[in-house]
């Protein structure tokens, strides 16, 4: 018998066949990364390149939940849209219920709990997608939290989803450091993205969030952050290469 | 027994409203803000049975909010205004209608221009220069029919404003101590002190 068909079913080596299914869809999706810095945290995505006759400007990977919270998502674009449009109608419902702005785990939870459902009632199939979720709590504090097709989520200090996302969490792994900076952190996504990225600044987008807003750098300030590193790669390689010669 | 009115010019609306809550006999509470933010161009004062106002304003407001995340806009006054009015009229004919009295105040950021909404507890709405709820209403609208003009300035709403404030003070049955007055321009809504005026 196919364990992999119906949803609601184990195999019998306990895997959920669709669950993990899905999970392939969202190493399909385009990557994106977060990182969580002391006063700011940045999301930064990989842009799928536009077609020439497309509007790029309707292809939106980052999207807002809330005042200060928002969300970027890897795999099925239309599975994101759904899932979206849930979790703002949940924020407005948790203002309207508490009067107080929720927190990012709160949201987190309910898109989980969401996911989560999908996988074990109704017959449906899983959402095929993760998702990244930013933003600032009501108490001024920075959070990154992830999403998974299983349901899970879990919160982290620098992430990433998508394809090549583990080489960007290795990436993340040997040049996070607590009590990032917000230029700093800029540039260690910009740094991260570019390992998978080939195409450079057009195909990269930013957003960074402070507990008093958010703003998307524009191309210009990507290209300098580029440059600069680009620059400390130079210095870099030249270093190893006059050790070498002298040695 | 709630004040509750407003002015509308070109590009700018005043709304004023009286900031005490009452039961029985009781002044319950002194420094209530009667206006409801629904996006940062537009806000609606709400005046009538307590509760109902809270209840339907947090709804609105709940709901707009909800558009201009959606949309990434907001919505104009006069789509908030004809989404309200609907509300209310759906609730009219239902086992729970609310008794609230309404004006959205807001500027249109598209077209440039100001505009106020009179909406009455019936679901009734008007679009219109100048507006008043309420026991008031008696009062202020031979003030404002008299000295209102299509082309007036801030300065001359601040004036009568006051005008308003004097004929309450003069010849209305309740005392107001306080009110809150706001002004929504392209730059947004701000609050005046009455001293200012």
């Amino acid at each position: 018998m196919s364990y992999d068909r119906a949803l609601t079913i184990f195999s019998p080596d306990g895997h959920l066949f669709q669950v993990e299914y899905a999970q392939e869809a969202v190493r399909k999706g385009t990557c994106a990364v977060g990182i969580c810095g002391t006063d700011s945290v940045i999301l930064g995505v990989e842009k799928k390149a536009a077609l020439k006759l497309q509007d790029s400007r309707t292809m939106r990977k980052i999207h807002r939940l809330d005042d200060n919270i928002f969300i970027a998502s890897a795999g099925l674009v239309a599975d994101a849209r759904v899932l979206v449009d849930m979790a703002r109608v949940e924020c407005q419902n948790h203002r309207l219920t508490v009067e107080d702005a929720p927190s990012v785990e709160f949201i987190t939870h309910y898109i989980a709990a969401v996911q989560q459902r999908y996988t074990q009632s109704g017959g449906r199939r899983p959402f095929g997608i993760s998702t990244l979720i930013v933003g600032f709590d009501p108490d001024n504090s920075p959070k990154l939290f992830q999403t998974d097709p299983s349901g899970i989520y879990y919160e982290w200090k620098a992430n990433s989803i998508g394809r090549n996302s583990q080489t960007v969490r290795e990436f993340l792994e040997k040049h996070y450091t607590e009590d990032i900076a917000e230029a700093d952190a800029i540039k260690l996504a910009v740094k991260s993205l570019l390992e998978v990225v080939q195409t450079g600044a057009k195909n990269i987008e930013i957003l960074v969030i402070t507990k008093d807003g958010h703003r998307t750098p524009d191309i210009g300030e990507i290209e300098s952050v580029i440059k600069v590193i680009e620059a400390e790669k130079a210095e870099e390689a030249e270093k190893k290469a006059s050790k070498r010669s002298s040695s | 027994m709630e004040a509750q009115f407003a002015i509308a010019g070109k590009d700018f609306v005043v709304s004023v409203t009286d900031t005490s809550v009452v039961h029985s006999i009781v002044k319950m509470k002194k420094n209530q803000d009667k206006t409801w933010q629904l996006s940062p161009l537009a806000l609606m004062s709400v005046s009538g049975e307590p509760g109902d106002t809270s209840n339907f304003s947090e709804y609105i407001q709940g709901n707009v909010k909800l558009y201009s995340v959606r949309n990434s806009q907001d919505l104009s006054p006069s789509e908030s205004a004809t989404f309200l009015r609907g509300e209310l009229a759906r609730a009219l004919r239902s086992r729970k209608p609310y008794q609230v009295n309404i004006l959205v105040a807001g500027y249109d950021k598209n077209s440039g221009e100001a505009s106020l909404y009179w909406i009455d507890y019936l679901a009734a709405m008007a679009k219109v220069p100048y507006a008043a709820h309420g026991y008031c209403s008696y009062f202020l609208y031979s003030v404002m029919d008299r000295e209102y003009t299509p082309d007036i300035t801030l300065e001359k709403a601040l004036d009568i404003v006051k005008k308003c404030f004097e004929v309450l003070k003069s010849r209305f049955l309740i005392d107001f101590p306080e009110f809150t007055i706001k002004v929504i321009d392209k730059d947004g809504t701000r609050q005046l002190a009455q001293a200012d005026l």
